[in-house]
């Protein structure tokens, strides 16, 4: 069954076969699981990491760019969580229900399990694998594109993650917040976390990912997501990773009719990101939002990646991602809307820009529509460009100094995309870590 | 003292000389209007005072408030009190104007060592100075000078003049693209704003301004000099004979 293939691994991938055959027996789930994984794993090892050759991963090469490929984290001890402790600043005082994950393992007592509201359900990934959840069986894998590494990848080897679940009509007024911590050891850390928000029901989810300064450490993240007839999910992905670290996630969403949905990424951390969004407007007269803003500096690479795939008829999407990239950092947007036959009355737009603040950072934009129905409003746009000193000696000329006046312009082009978040607490937030970020420049 | 000296100024910009040796004096609490044909150098000067990079001077000096003017970058010239009247005012997308507002006018506190404006002494200040100028306080809340019209951006800058209270105000063809109501009232902000220890050069192409906002002194600004200097009878000797002899 597993053909024969003559291909000349890599370091990494070596080590990842080396991980997965030491480690199958003990992950979580089931017979069925365990075949779920193996052939995860063969749908990986037949291609290898993605390398430049692959359209989708052209600007990061991740098989020349993944060096090893780490052991799996152990659970995490008591020192291991007390550093957990701390973390989630990210989103200062925000009132959320957290969830927190410590070298991708759940740990119930970081955690705020406290007076579930009504028609919220929320449990482990390897719980439900283990006990062989029958709902979980059969929506794992159903959004994810099981032929794209980084998911085959994170279904062989997913250790835990979260499953959630908002029954119909319920509306979950405090947000939930993945709390996605790794502590000091530099380990790979696989999660796979489940939502599915079921007809008419409301709920605002943040994922943030963090961990430690000098650590090489490497996460695959992915989270699959359903959302039901007259849904509305708002998510926020914060990548606040050390600077050191490898980071692979994958959102992979499902609208049905007459829903709204958002996503947000964003993206300050981590040495090498790739954010892969997958959107499947599945149901007719659904709103989508897919937005994101990323700070990049030194020799930062991240690259976002998404499908929005209109399906259905009457749905509207926007796409808007902003990048600010220093020094040498490079980032990249690759952008595909694609507009099924019988998806009449699409309206979809999509917008990247890319601000320049040094001579060496470069910015790849690559947007694609391909449009298959006949009756839609589609387009695209994409600029990339320094900052405009016209504008900042106006600032200038006011008294205002050239620092502050750069700064005041940067939040202003990363206000378009940031104010497309609904949760004012969050916008907030998230304009904090941007002074911070220009706080620390040079 | 002057407040203002401008000593044998010649200015270049992508290699070409605008200005070919301008010498100017303005007392503390005059009013001078500077009014020239196209291409004379109007805009220049605004310019090169303010410290747009592009204007380069390549020999003369000038001296505000006694210091030299060329030593000091363009956001320290403001907090010493120099302020340019745009005559394109930028918008700038994202940016609050009360926001813009109280960053300057702090920054410039700051700098000169006084204390920040609370924020409730700030808003109280702006609604009053925006009030007198007919400025709706729904504008204030939107990005700098978007949306606005033309009469809105230039009564923009004479609110931001207002709430910075500069030493020297430059005004680069405010009345340009004004009809007479607008007009009359940044004319209005203007002239509130007078004092003896407040100087306005004016610059501008037509006389229509100067009935409203009457200077002590005029200029004519000819090819990159100053060429005569009169009292306010002389701009209406240009506005009836043009500027063909200079």
């Amino acid at each position: 069954m597993n053909a024969e293939v003559a291909v000349i691994k890599t370091a990494a991938e070596t080590a990842l076969a080396q991980t997965f055959a030491q480690a199958r027996d003990r992950l979580p789930g089931d017979d069925a699981t365990m075949a779920r994984r193996t052939a995860a794993f063969d749908v990986f090892a037949k291609q290898g990491l993605p390398h430049r050759r692959i359209e989708e991963w052209k600007y990061t090469d991740l098989r020349a760019l993944m060096r090893d490929a780490k052991p799996l984290a152990s659970p995490p001890d008591a020192s291991a969580k007390a550093r957990a402790k701390d973390a989630g600043r990210v989103l200062g005082d925000l009132d959320a229900r957290r969830l927190v994950f410590v070298d991708g393992a759940f740990v119930p007592e970081l955690s705020d399990l406290r007076e579930m509201e009504a028609g919220l359900v929320v449990s482990s990934l390897a719980l439900a694998l283990t006990e062989g959840d029958p709902v979980v069986a059969a929506r794992l894998g159903k959004l994810a594109p099981a032929n794209d590494a980084a998911v085959a990848l994170n279904t062989a080897l997913m250790g835990d993650g979260a499953v959630i679940r908002v029954a119909s009509g319920a509306t979950i007024e405090r947000p939930l917040h993945l709390l996605f911590v790794v502590s000091d050891k530099p380990a790979a850390i696989f999660t796979r976390s489940l939502v599915t928000i079921d007809r008419g029901a409301r709920v605002m989810l943040i994922e943030s990912h963090e961990g430690p300064a000098a650590s090489d450490y490497q996460v695959n993240a992915a989270l699959e997501l359903f959302a039901g007839d007259s849904a509305h999910v708002d998510h926020v992905k914060v990548i606040g990773d050390g600077p050191e670290a490898l980071h692979v996630s994958t959102l992979a969403a499902a609208t049905g009719a007459h829903a709204r949905f958002n996503t947000f990424s964003f993206i300050n951390g981590g040495a090498l990101v790739r954010n892969q969004l997958f959107l499947r407007l599945d149901g007719e007269g659904t709103v989508a939002g897919i937005r994101g803003a990323s700070l990049l500096k030194n020799r930062q690479h991240a690259d976002t990646t998404l499908f929005a795939d209109h399906i259905a008829r009457d749905c509207q999407s926007r796409e808007m991602f902003k990048s600010v990239l220093d020094n040498e950092a490079h980032g990249v947007f690759q952008g595909r809307i694609i507009v099924r036959r019988h998806a009449q009355k699409t309206d979809a737009k999509m917008m990247t820009q890319a601000l320049l603040l040094s001579e060496r950072a470069e910015a790849d934009n690559k947007p694609e529509l391909e449009i298959f129905a006949d009756d839609v409003q589609c387009g695209h746009g994409a600029t990339a460009g320094a900052l405009d000193e016209e504008l900042k000696f106006y600032l200038m000329a006011r008294g205002i100094p050239p620092v502050e006046a750069e700064a005041m312009l940067i939040q202003a082009f990363l206000g378009e995309a940031i104010e497309g978040i609904e949760h004012a607490g969050l916008r907030e937030a998230l304009i904090e870590s941007v002074a911070a970020w220009l706080g620390a420049r040079e | 003292m002057a407040l203002l000296e401008v000593k044998d100024l010649h200015v270049e910009i992508d290699g070409r000389e605008i200005l070919k040796g301008l010498d100017l004096e303005v007392q503390s609490g005059e009013v001078h209007a500077i009014m020239g044909p196209n291409g004379s150098g109007k805009s220049t000067l605004a310019y090169v005072l303010a410290g747009k990079e592009e204007y380069r001077p390549t020999v003369g000096e000038v001296r505000f408030d006694g210091r030299n003017l060329f030593e000091m970058e363009p956001d320290e010239r403001a907090a010493a009190g120099l302020f340019l009247a745009f005559q394109y005012p930028l918008e700038i997308p994202g940016v609050a104007t009360m926001t813009f507002l109280r960053t300057a006018l702090n920054a410039q506190r700051k700098k000169r060592g006084e204390a920040e404006l609370s924020t409730p002494d700030f808003i109280k200040k702006v609604r009053e100075t925006s009030g007198k100028l007919g400025i709706d306080q729904e504008m204030l809340r939107r990005a700098v000078n978007v949306g606005f019209s033309g009469g809105e951006k230039k009564r923009n800058e004479i609110l931001q003049m207002a709430l910075l209270q500069p030493r020297l105000a430059v005004l680069d063809e405010t009345d340009s693209g004004l009809d007479i109501d607008a007009l009359k009232i940044v004319a209005d902000g203007v002239n509130r704003l007078r004092a003896p220890d407040r100087s306005f050069v004016v610059i501008t192409h037509y006389q229509r301004l100067l009935n409203y906002i009457v200077p002590d002194v005029v200029h004519v600004l000819s090819r990159g000099r100053i060429v005569k200097t009169g009292g306010k009878e002389l701009a209406l000797e240009l506005e009836a004979r043009g500027y063909a002899e200079y």
